[in-house]
């Protein structure tokens, strides 16, 4: 389903007529991706926040970048955004560099930004009429104020909004333009599961009317139902880039996770596998050996005797925060 | 156009919906023209005071808006990530900087408007002749202290701006000859004003609205580079995030 105003019935008068669909940028190779980072690299000092990131976001797809806290995950789209200067690389934003083409850019990318950017005493109604009169073929205030389930609330002060109000409002100001790329730094930070849900829609939408869409997040479970495609970023390195599928089956699999209270006596349970046994997080841990029915008849036996609960066990498939936590717990410890 | 027009129908709203910027505004000059004017405890060296006071909080109102509530409004925009998230439209410097500087205008144009009524039915009678003059040092006066406000605003933290804002304007109103003539300040304190922007603005209005006064030079040299300097340096140092 398309968003509102997007049908050419939906909008009466010769002005709109135009084509309902965002502006191509004039000069826009055919083919190109719509966002393409080569080696990229940003500093603040003497800190490098990013070290060398490549990746590709396409148009009509979801890409996900998915990191820990601090991984350089928004000064990178910040980078895209035209806000943060490189210190080396590359980069293009529908052919175009997001930071010398900032101005050529704006009509047409869209962003949220990680919080605020929108005055405390305005109202939702006012701030997206007035977003709307930047751009030449906006999608209809009213009827995006509807859409992200705001029309109760368009006379509300933003101050006075409930976080989860306040995102739904940046992500209308976001797409407000028709934009061909859109950028969102944690999109669903501090939102109740029903705005989540709403939000996870508009982004579905956005990606079916073929627009790129880049989230960064480091919910898993976001990255895991929205995305075509995971880019996991840690230390301002890529580690891993793929489809949720592709990440999920090609990571080695030599190894069998569980569950248990935490704070287990490793040496004693290595040695009655026969594996090394290490606990990734308080209470999850792995084993680092092909998981065979023997082993897993040895771990459940420690764990009787020592009356200890198994609260989940895992061989094979992995999920994605396995690999997540794998990924980035390798670089760690390197 | 539309974007500029778009913006400049918020940032009106946003001004018109501040009620501690209106008080600083309007709310100040008014009280200082009517308390002062009745009751005629001010050196003011006029046979009435409304004759010193008038152009005085005419010059009050221009350092009020340009100064408190473009710096203040300004400053916290900044802190609040609204001028980055504007950075991300295709609204523009060059159309925000117009739609802040017509905002400035339209509300210095009311207040002028408000304070010159009851100055006149407070018994004031000015020069016909000084309305140009006057009006090109409010002008002035306005890039000096928009200037100044938008310096602060833009390397200051919105609550820094808020307070030095505040501050600054309480010391130019005690020594910028606007409720007290210049001539009343100690001699070294006066020299100090001279070289403030808040002197020589309220030097060129009084000196324009006062018959049979003219405005010293030393306040149109001074006034002058101020107007040239702030802004200047805002334009340099202004950091948007």
């Amino acid at each position: 389903m398309p968003l509102p105003g997007d049908q050419p019935g939906d909008q009466p008068g010769p002005a709109t007529g135009a084509s309902p669909a965002p502006a191509v940028l004039p000069g826009e190779p055919p083919g190109e991706p719509a966002v393409q980072v080569e080696g990229l690299v940003i500093r603040y000092g003497e800190v490098v926040a990013v070290d060398g990131i490549s990746f590709r976001a396409e148009f009509g797809q979801l890409t996900v970048v998915l990191g820990p806290n601090g991984a350089g995950k928004t000064s990178m789209i910040e980078h895209l955004e035209g806000y943060r200067p490189a210190a080396g690389g590359r980069s293009t934003v529908l052919g175009l560099d997001p930071i010398r083409d900032h101005h050529r850019l704006t009509a047409s990318v869209g962003l949220m930004l990680q919080q605020g950017g929108v005055p405390t005493a305005i109202r939702p109604a006012e701030v997206l009429r007035q977003y709307a009169g930047f751009f030449p073929h906006p999608r209809d205030p009213s009827e995006l104020l509807e859409r992200v389930g705001l029309t109760e609330r368009a006379r509300t002060p933003y101050r006075r909004l409930s976080g989860g109000e306040q995102q739904r409002l940046s992500l209308a100001l976001a797409v407000i333009g028709r934009p061909r790329v859109v950028f969102l730094d944690e999109p669903t930070a501090g939102v109740d599961l029903q705005g989540r849900d709403l939000i996870r829609e508009l982004v579905r939408e956005l990606r079916a009317e073929g627009v790129c869409v880049v989230v960064t997040t480091h919910d898993l479970d976001e990255a895991e139902h929205l995305a075509d495609r995971i880019v996991i970023i840690d230390h301002g390195r890529v580690v891993a880039d793929g489809t949720p599928a592709e990440l999920t089956s090609s990571a080695s699999q030599d190894h069998l996770l569980f569950g248990a209270p935490p704070g287990l006596d490793l040496a004693s349970m290595s040695e009655r596998v026969g594996a090394s046994v290490v606990e990734v997080a308080p209470g999850e841990y792995r084993v680092e050996a092909d998981p065979s029915p023997t082993m897993v008849a040895a771990l459940t036996s420690w764990l009787a005797e020592h009356d200890m609960q198994l609260a989940d066990l895992r061989a094979g498939r992995q999920r994605l925060d396995d690999v997540f936590r794998r990924l980035t717990d390798e670089r760690s410890q390197r | 156009m539309s974007a500029y027009l778009s913006q400049l129908r918020t940032e009106l709203a946003l001004a018109s919906r501040q009620s501690e910027q209106l008080l600083v505004s309007l709310g100040i000059p008014l009280l200082v023209l009517v308390f002062f004017s009745s009751v005629d405890v001010l050196p003011t060296g006029t046979d009435e005071p409304i004759d010193f006071l008038a152009p005085g909080v005419l010059a009050l109102a221009v350092m009020s808006t340009s100064l408190v509530s473009l710096g203040i409004g300004t400053g916290f925009e900044r802190t609040y990530g609204v001028l980055k998230r504007l950075g991300a439209s295709p609204l523009g410097r060059g159309r925000w900087i117009a739609a802040k500087i017509t905002t400035v205008l339209v509300t210095e144009v009311a207040q002028w408007v408000v304070l010159i009524a009851v100055a006149l039915g407070l018994g004031w009678s000015p020069p016909g002749s000084g309305w140009i003059v006057a009006i090109a040092g409010a002008l002035l006066g306005t890039a000096a202290f928009g200037g100044l406000g938008l310096l602060m605003a833009g390397t200051l933290p919105g609550v820094a701006t808020l307070a030095a804002a505040n501050g600054l304007y309480l010391v130019l109103l005690l020594t910028g000859g606007m409720i007290i003539p210049l001539g009343e300040l100690p001699g070294p304190l006066a020299a100090v004003a001279k070289v403030l922007p808040a002197a020589p603005l309220a030097e060129v209005i009084t000196g324009s609205l006062t018959a049979g006064a003219s405005v010293a030079p030393w306040a149109w040299i001074s006034l002058a580079a101020w107007a040239v300097a702030a802004p200047l340096a805002a334009a340099a140092l202004f950091r948007w995030e």
